[in-house]
């Protein structure tokens, strides 16, 4: 074997374990999964093998699903949206703070040695009727009879924001991080007032980070199915949910299957979109 | 454009001082160096001039009016920084014209401002690149065309030069003295590097530890160093602990270890009371003979050739006298002395300088 062949070899030879982890544990289901979705489950509770369009049919007319996948879409913004709004000074400060910089990063990743459930449903013990709020406003006498504050599309929210803040934030820090702090200073010096120079200068050079902790937070909003099942009510399901609901519930894979394709196929899109419009790449080039 | 007034200035982080109480006047349109060590309070100084730290005592002056609190973006100063901080997100000419939004200049007028600021750092054509795509020596042109397009009241300059590789520093060295005389701005230039700063400035103000030691001409802070600190840091010197003997209108005697009595001219002696002194040997003012040749008019002693550290069209050597290692910068036509070998060195006594104190 040449140097020139083992040379073009090597990168393939070192990503060969994640790329085989990739096509067993992603690709080969996921096949499964649009097999599955041409299949159709009879009255009887079988599945019956073939190629049926019923379950396609069944996902993409019926306007259940139509209302539900746009209510999902609409909470995995609004999320996005809070969560950028919440974690963008948040970076900010970690990125400029010296010397306990490490501590507050370690403070930002504590939340995920808990898990995300019982993350989730600590705020039951927070929000519900005999929860923290309702025991200290009544204690106050400013209540006086406990609010039902849980189970609604607000504590949806609330529960997402909670679970996707620290990734948010984790992604505009890295992009703050590495903007050369001389550069605010020289729009200072030229004239720039420190509201200008964010404007001008720091806000566009962490936007690729802010794109990129977006991106995430949306698509993990959008494809949860936990906390609309612990915090959200019978009305606030999300997509997901009707994927569990049609598996696990119904044991109806087939309508799962192209349910959860479905999923992935509007969010693909949506993320491609994006890409495509926030002109990252350009940003990119021009960051060299 | 105009002068820089520094009034008793004092620069503290906690506990650490790291400007001791400073004046400085650095008059209208010159070119006026901080040079010293890293940490010696040049950068400091600057900054405070720049409005980007607050002094912890004293005043600054711009024009003669109070600027301890204009903002620094209202202060209408160029800065220049070590690592050029040119917006990377913004082509060439977005950068030059940053400053000019800001100011009362037409829409108009900005592209041949812009122009005319590229013209003048002779990169009149990279306008719609990226900094990315440009050579460090170019980026650096970029970050002066962007500080001076807006007409700055003084230019600061926080080690412009030293990112850039050697050959490229000597012509960018040339070339910002000629623009800096083009347009005539008050330059506060801030460098490590002697050779920059003996280049360059109309003034030099030498720094240590958080002190000026000197300020004066270049010829001034090397020729007359004010301070052992200062001898040694601009070029190499040799310092003789000696004795001031006499005092009168033409200058000092001076009785040195090795040299015997030296008479050092009265420019040259400064403050020097009788008493303890210093004599300042600068090593290429110190001269090695054969034994044989004559040494007229010369303060000479018998010495051996240590090292030899030779550099084509100089040569640096290590001789002993008696029981001190000196060192000596000699220019040289053909072939250098050989180590070991039986010397003279010698120097006249107008190249020494001396010092009060033991």
């Amino acid at each position: 074997m040449s140097i020139e062949t083992r040379e073009a070899r090597q990168p393939w030879i070192l990503l060969s374990p994640a790329l085989a982890a990739v096509a067993l544990l992603l690709f080969v289901p996921l096949m499964f999964i649009v097999v599955y979705s041409f299949w159709l489950r009879t009255a009887t509770g079988a599945d019956q093998v073939g190629f049926y369009l019923d379950n396609w049919n069944e996902a993409l007319t019926d306007p259940f699903y139509r209302d539900i996948l746009i209510s999902t879409l609409r909470i995995a913004a609004i999320t996005t949206i809070v969560c950028a709004i919440m974690g963008y000074p948040s970076a900010y400060f970690i990125a400029r703070s010296r010397g306990n910089k490490a501590i507050l990063l370690l403070l930002l990743m504590l939340p995920f040695w808990i898990s995300y459930i019982i993350r989730t449903m600590s705020w039951i013990n927070i929000l519900g009727v005999s929860g923290a709020f309702n025991s200290l406003l009544l204690s106050l006498g400013i209540i006086s009879e406990p609010i039902q504050m849980l189970y609604n599309e607000a504590t949806v929210i609330l529960g997402l924001v909670h679970f996707l803040l620290p990734f948010m934030i984790l992604n505009i820090y890295v992009s703050l991080d590495g903007i050369d702090t001389n550069l605010e200073d020289a729009a200072n010096s030229l004239g720039a007032t420190k509201w200008e120079a964010f404007l001008q200068v720091t806000l566009p050079l962490s936007l690729p980070g802010l794109a990129a902790g977006g991106l995430l937070c949306f698509v993990l909003g959008a494809g949860t199915y936990i906390t609309p099942l612990v915090l959200g009510g019978p009305r606030d399901a999300m997509f997901a949910n009707l994927v569990f609901e049609a598996i696990i519930t119904q044991l109806n894979w087939p309508l799962g299957s192209a349910l959860s394709l479905m999923l992935l196929a509007v969010l693909g899109a949506l993320v491609m979109i994006y890409n495509r419009y926030l002109g990252m790449a350009q940003l990119m080039k021009g960051l060299g | 454009m105009s002068s820089v007034t520094l009034k008793n200035i004092v620069k503290r982080f906690g506990s650490f001082t790291a400007v001791h109480p400073t004046n400085l006047e650095i008059p209208e349109g010159t070119f006026v160096t901080l040079l010293g060590p890293s940490g010696c309070g040049k950068t400091t100084n600057l900054r405070m001039i720049a409005g980007l730290l607050d002094p912890t005592e004293g005043e600054i002056l711009i024009g003669g009016k109070r600027v301890n609190d204009v903002p620094i973006h209202k202060r209408n100063l160029g800065i220049v920084f070590q690592n050029y901080a040119l917006f990377p997100h913004k082509t060439v000419a977005e950068n030059v014209a940053f400053g000019l939004k800001y100011r009362d200049v037409p829409k108009a007028d900005i592209a041949g401002k812009v122009q005319a600021a590229l013209d003048l750092v002779q990169l009149p054509d990279v306008g719609d690149r990226y900094p990315k795509a440009l050579s460090g020596g170019q980026q650096q042109r970029i970050a002066l065309a962007r500080a001076i397009v807006v007409e700055p009241e003084v230019l600061l300059l926080d080690e412009p030069l030293s990112a850039l590789d050697a050959n490229l520093r000597e012509d960018m060295r040339v070339e910002l003295k000629r623009i800096q005389h083009q347009i005539g701005v008050t330059t506060v230039f801030v460098t490590h590097d002697q050779s920059e700063a003996l280049a360059m400035s109309d003034t030099i103000v030498v720094m240590s530890a958080g002190r000026v030691e000197q300020v004066g001409s270049p010829s001034d802070v090397y020729n007359t160093p004010a301070s052992e600190f200062v001898a040694n840091f601009l070029g190499a010197s040799n310092i003789l602990a000696g004795h001031c003997e006499q005092k009168d209108a033409q200058g000092v005697v001076l009785d040195a270890p090795l040299f015997g009595k030296v008479h050092v001219p009265s420019d040259k002696a400064g403050q020097v009371q009788q008493g303890p002194a210093k004599l300042v040997l600068r090593a290429e003012k110190l001269t090695l003979f054969d034994e044989s040749t004559a040494t007229d008019g010369l303060v000479t002693a018998p010495a051996r050739v240590e090292t030899v550290d030779y550099q084509g069209q100089t040569v640096r050597y290590f001789v002993r006298v008696g029981d001190t290692q000196l060192q000596a910068i000699n220019m040289i036509d053909d072939t250098p002395f050989a180590e070991g070998s039986a010397v003279t060195v010698g120097f006249r006594p107008q190249d020494c300088a001396a010092l009060q104190g033991g």
